[in-house]
């Protein structure tokens, strides 16, 4: 029993102690809306530098919060910080994909790409006033699909969320009641619905609940075959998410490195612009000099050698311009 | 306490050191109060204690909190899985005490332990990939039908069957607190001494009234500490309901609606509170749930030393 | 009907539902237990032990890390957690015998023992992550400790007071002094009971996701370094169940078919050894 007892304390403590021998680790957390790309990134980067980057997909709320604590290495949210609080939190951004936010619905018979909905439509589902499928509201948009007559479940984030975040600002550009009664942020008091945790949970409650509707990055519903919905643009056109729309949502914009990059790609005003696009960005503690470099080797890889993989997952890759742009931003703040 | 005429030294060093380890119990109560009081102590001066306590808000934009909902969500899903779980629980101990025999007892009892040990996440897990669409499918609109138009029952059964909420989470909960009162019972019904038993039969009673009339009566201390001991352990059970409560936070009349606990909450939202005023008043709902659970435990305790006391004296 | 009948009857249906109702117990106990050894071993592989993760939505990736993990937090924790909890007991049992101290801190010990486990989470949070400036698996570990400590110390108080003071008085007659009493002899006749507290105790907190999520965290790769995030398997689990994929959901099968083996061995285990030995 005693020798027992002293070999378990020996062992465990020189596990403990491993962390001198132990693989390169950094530690981040935040946004679930890009958790499948950086998780993808970070399988690969893993064998090619030997460097384990621990993503923890808890929503841009953590992120955030996280990284204002300095508990973690980097942070990660959809919702970009002002300047102003990145100085107060002597925080930088950048931003690493861009993605689309869809709207996902399970109703039986109904496959992805059928439906059509518009920013009035999901407006009014998510605040409780369109309660069915068969509303004339949802009727008049999809004439030849068959709805039935069931209540709709509405499905929203229970953690914070910059996707949420991205599709409150959505509905607050083209919604005014959204606006005064729920506004936007990563968190909202949503008016009906239950609450998913993370991108994740969502998607999943979205595929088990018939005649739902929820809202996830575009990978999800994709990885999960969900049945996305089609919206209306700014431009009136009913359009597709898929990596031509989202692209075109991202091509007038015009991220500022002296904003830190804070921009929002909601109601993008190109013809066949996906409405509920977002890029979503990268928050890094100014005084951690020697963990930034390396969480900024892994982006840099991942700029260089992680486009291939970011399309498949049908995220949009930052073009060049925007690349560049960055990297001066990193030099101007001594990371590389 | 032994007393050796000669004061060892190693005694003294044994007893502080065996004397220190058993203060830490002390201590970490102490010092649980002490940090979450000192980490709420920002809600608690924005909010102040009624108005926290009172308000429905839970607005991380508006950086509004109130902790009702909360208090709401997990004082009904308490009661609710008590009403499923007490009768069950103690129908479990009449049987393993006066109905079954010798030879069942010992497996029954083991598997009461069993379900008291399963650990609460895979409960969570269960109810959600298992019961969940069982509920929604099956039991939930079948419940609906059969409440339509009695005038307060059906307001209980309002809206969509989702499998996601009160309901499902409730019965999870049930399942999961028997035990406790289930194994208190019976043992406060061994504890009845035969004689009395016996006296009841000997005037004509029949088993039921001997159990009605005699063990329930003199075992009541230990089966309300026991009950009340289910009723503490439901206040704080996370994982077994986070997977089927649906976080909604809102005070809600239908059992088939969305709400929210205050373990839930602090399970979904603490490591993603982006404001100091969002976590302190994270921190001030498990200031509050620490100090709701700890008075219904000692109160559990509190009738379990009664009983206790009054069963070695009688 | 008759007033004697009608006592009959109101016997029988009373008696009719305690025994349903404990067939209902016992259904429940074989429904859930069925449901995850039916969904758990179709879900079981080598893989499941030997790979560590891989990205998210991709097929064929493993739990070994999240159960080395585990087995880390857990002997960890039992490391800390054991030993202040028998020396606390013995304190209760031994040198404070009888005393008002060895009441309240016995009856604090028992109202611990059911304290939600996710206030002691945050606890830990405040005390030993935010102050370290990282998640931890010490945190999570300690977190697992303050739960198992009043466990252990009661079970131990109550084993030790079962040994008969005649044992005592026999050791004290040859000369001996308390502490030596207490540790050659008290501790040996105990020792069966006091092992069983310390497997229930494991049993215990081995199963804990809450106080877990906010102190040693999560790691979706494989690290032996306790001074960062360490993946676990119940939170593995949360994280899994409460995903979209199907690979996470029928990982998260096998997680918990293996977890509740081992809790529920560690329980018959323990219960059987204090029938056997204290009938």
């Amino acid at each position: 029993m005693k020798t027992f007892l002293n070999v378990a304390l020996v062992l465990a403590l020189t596990l403990s102690f491993t962390s001198a021998y132990a693989t390169e680790t950094l530690n981040g957390a935040g946004a679930t809306f890009p958790y499948p790309v950086y998780s993808a990134w970070s399988f690969e980067y893993n064998k090619v530098a030997g460097v384990q980057l621990n993503y923890q997909s808890i929503g841009s709320g953590g992120g955030i919060r996280q990284i204002t604590e300095r508990t973690v290495d980097f942070g990660a949210s959809d919702a970009p910080l002002a300047s102003a609080q990145l100085t107060k939190d002597k925080l930088l951004q950048f931003p690493a994909v861009i993605g689309g936010v869809v709207p996902v619905v399970n109703i039986p018979g109904v496959k992805a790409g059928e439906m059509k909905l518009d920013s009035d439509a999901v407006c009014k589902i998510y605040l409780g006033e369109i309660k069915k499928w068969t509303d004339p509201k949802i009727k008049s948009l999809n004439p030849e699909v068959k709805l039935p007559d069931n209540e709709i479940t509405v499905v929203h984030r229970s953690d914070g969320s910059g996707t949420t975040a991205i599709f409150t600002n959505y509905l607050s550009g083209v919604c005014p009641e959204w606006k005064s009664k729920v506004g936007s942020g990563t968190s909202v008091k949503w008016p009906v619905g239950i609450g998913g945790k993370g991108n994740e949970g969502v998607a999943s409650y979205t595929k088990r609940q018939a005649s739902s509707i929820g809202y996830v990055e575009f990978a999800y519903a994709e990885q999960n075959k969900l049945t996305y919905t089609l919206l209306k643009n700014s431009a009136g056109n009913f359009v597709k998410p898929n990596f031509q729309t989202f692209e075109d949502a991202a091509a007038t914009a015009n991220f500022d490195p002296r904003k830190d990059f804070n921009l929002w790609l909601v109601n993008a005003p190109g013809k066949q612009s996906w409405p509920i696009a977002g890029a979503t960005f990268i928050l890094l503690a100014k005084e951690k000099i020697a963990s930034n470099k390396k969480v900024i080797a892994f982006y840099d890889w991942a700029f260089n050698n992680g486009d291939k993989k970011a399309k498949e997952l049908v995220y949009v890759p930052l073009p060049t311009s925007l690349k560049n742009k960055i990297r001066a931003y990193w030099k101007s703040n001594g990371l590389q | 306490m032994a007393e050796t005429s000669k004061k060892n030294p190693m005694d003294m060093v044994f007893a502080s050191v065996t004397g220190i380890a058993s203060v830490t119990v002390i201590i970490f109560i102490i010092g649980i109060l002490y940090v979450l009081i000192a980490e709420s102590s920002l809600a608690i001066k924005q909010f102040g204690v009624i108005k926290f306590l009172t308000s429905t808000d839970w607005d991380p934009v508006k950086n509004s909190f109130g902790a009702l909902t909360n208090i709401y969500g997990t004082v009904i899903t308490t009661i609710l899985s008590m009403v499923f779980a007490i009768p069950v629980a103690i129908g479990i101990a009449i049987f393993v005490t006066e109905i079954s025999p010798n030879v069942l007892k010992g497996p029954i009892g083991i598997a009461i332990e069993l379900l008291a040990a399963i650990p609460s996440i895979i409960y969570g897990m269960w109810g959600l990939f298992t019961l969940s669409p069982i509920m929604s499918t099956y039991i939930e609109p079948f419940l609906k039908k059969i409440t339509t138009g009695i005038p307060f029952v059906s307001i209980l059964f309002q809206g969509t069957p989702m499998g996601i909420d009160i309901l499902t989470a409730s019965v999870i909960l049930s399942i999961m607190i028997i035990p406790f009162t289930a194994s208190i019972a019976r043992d406060s019904f061994n504890l009845t001494p035969s004689v009395v038993k016996e006296s009841a039969y000997a005037i004509g009673a029949t088993q039921w009234e001997v159990v009605k009339n005699v063990v329930i009566p003199y075992s009541k201390l230990g089966v309300f500490g026991g009950i009340v001991l289910s009723l503490g352990r439901a206040l704080g059970e996370t994982m077994a309901v986070a997977f089927v409560l649906g976080n909604n936070h809102r005070i809600t009349t239908s059992l088939l609606d969305a709400a929210a606990t205050i373990t839930v909450t602090l399970a979904n939202e603490f490591a993603e509170a982006d404001t100091d005023i969002y976590l302190s008043s994270l921190f001030y709902l498990a200031l509050v749930l620490f100090v709701l659970s700890f008075i219904t435990l000692a109160l559990a305790k509190f009738f379990l030393l009664k009983a206790e006391r009054k069963y070695s004296r009688g | 009907m008759t007033h004697e009948r009608r006592r009959k009857i109101e016997g029988i249906i009373a008696l009719t539902f305690s025994t349903l109702a404990a067939f209902l117990g016992l259904f429940w106990l074989v429904f859930i237990l069925g449901d995850v050894l039916i969904h758990g071993v179709k879900a079981l592989n080598l893989g499941l032990f030997i790979n560590d993760p891989a990205p998210a939505g991709v097929d064929g990736g493993g739990l070994r890390n999240a159960f080395i993990g585990q087995l880390m937090i857990t002997i960890c924790a039992t490391l800390i957690g054991v030993p202040v909890g028998v020396l606390g007991g013995t304190f209760l049992a031994e040198y404070a015998r009888g005393r008002t101290i060895a009441r309240i801190i016995s009856i604090l010990a028992d109202i611990m023992v059911s304290v939600p486990s996710i206030v002691i989470g945050t606890f830990i949070y405040a005390v030993l992550v935010k102050p370290i400036g990282h998640f931890n698996g010490w945190a999570g570990a300690f977190a697992l400790a303050i739960i198992m400590i009043p466990v252990v110390l009661r079970t131990t108080e109550d084993m030790l007071s079962l040994v008969p003071w005649t044992i005592r008085e026999a050791a004290f007659a040859l000369g001996a002094p308390y502490y030596k009493v207490i540790t050659q002899v008290v501790y040996r006749a105990a020792a069966t009971g006091i092992l069983t507290g310390i497997l229930l105790s494991i049993a215990r907190v081995a199963g804990e996701t809450a106080p877990l999520l906010f102190t040693s965290f999560n790691n979706s790769f494989y690290s032996l370094n306790m001074n960062g995030p360490i993946s676990s398997l119940t939170v593995t689990i949360f994280q899994y169940a409460m995903g979209p994929y199907d690979s996470w959901h029928s990982q998260a099968w096998a997680a918990a078919f293996v977890i509740t083996i081992f809790i529920l061995l560690l329980t018959i285990t323990g219960r059987l050894i204090i029938k056997w030995r204290y009938r």
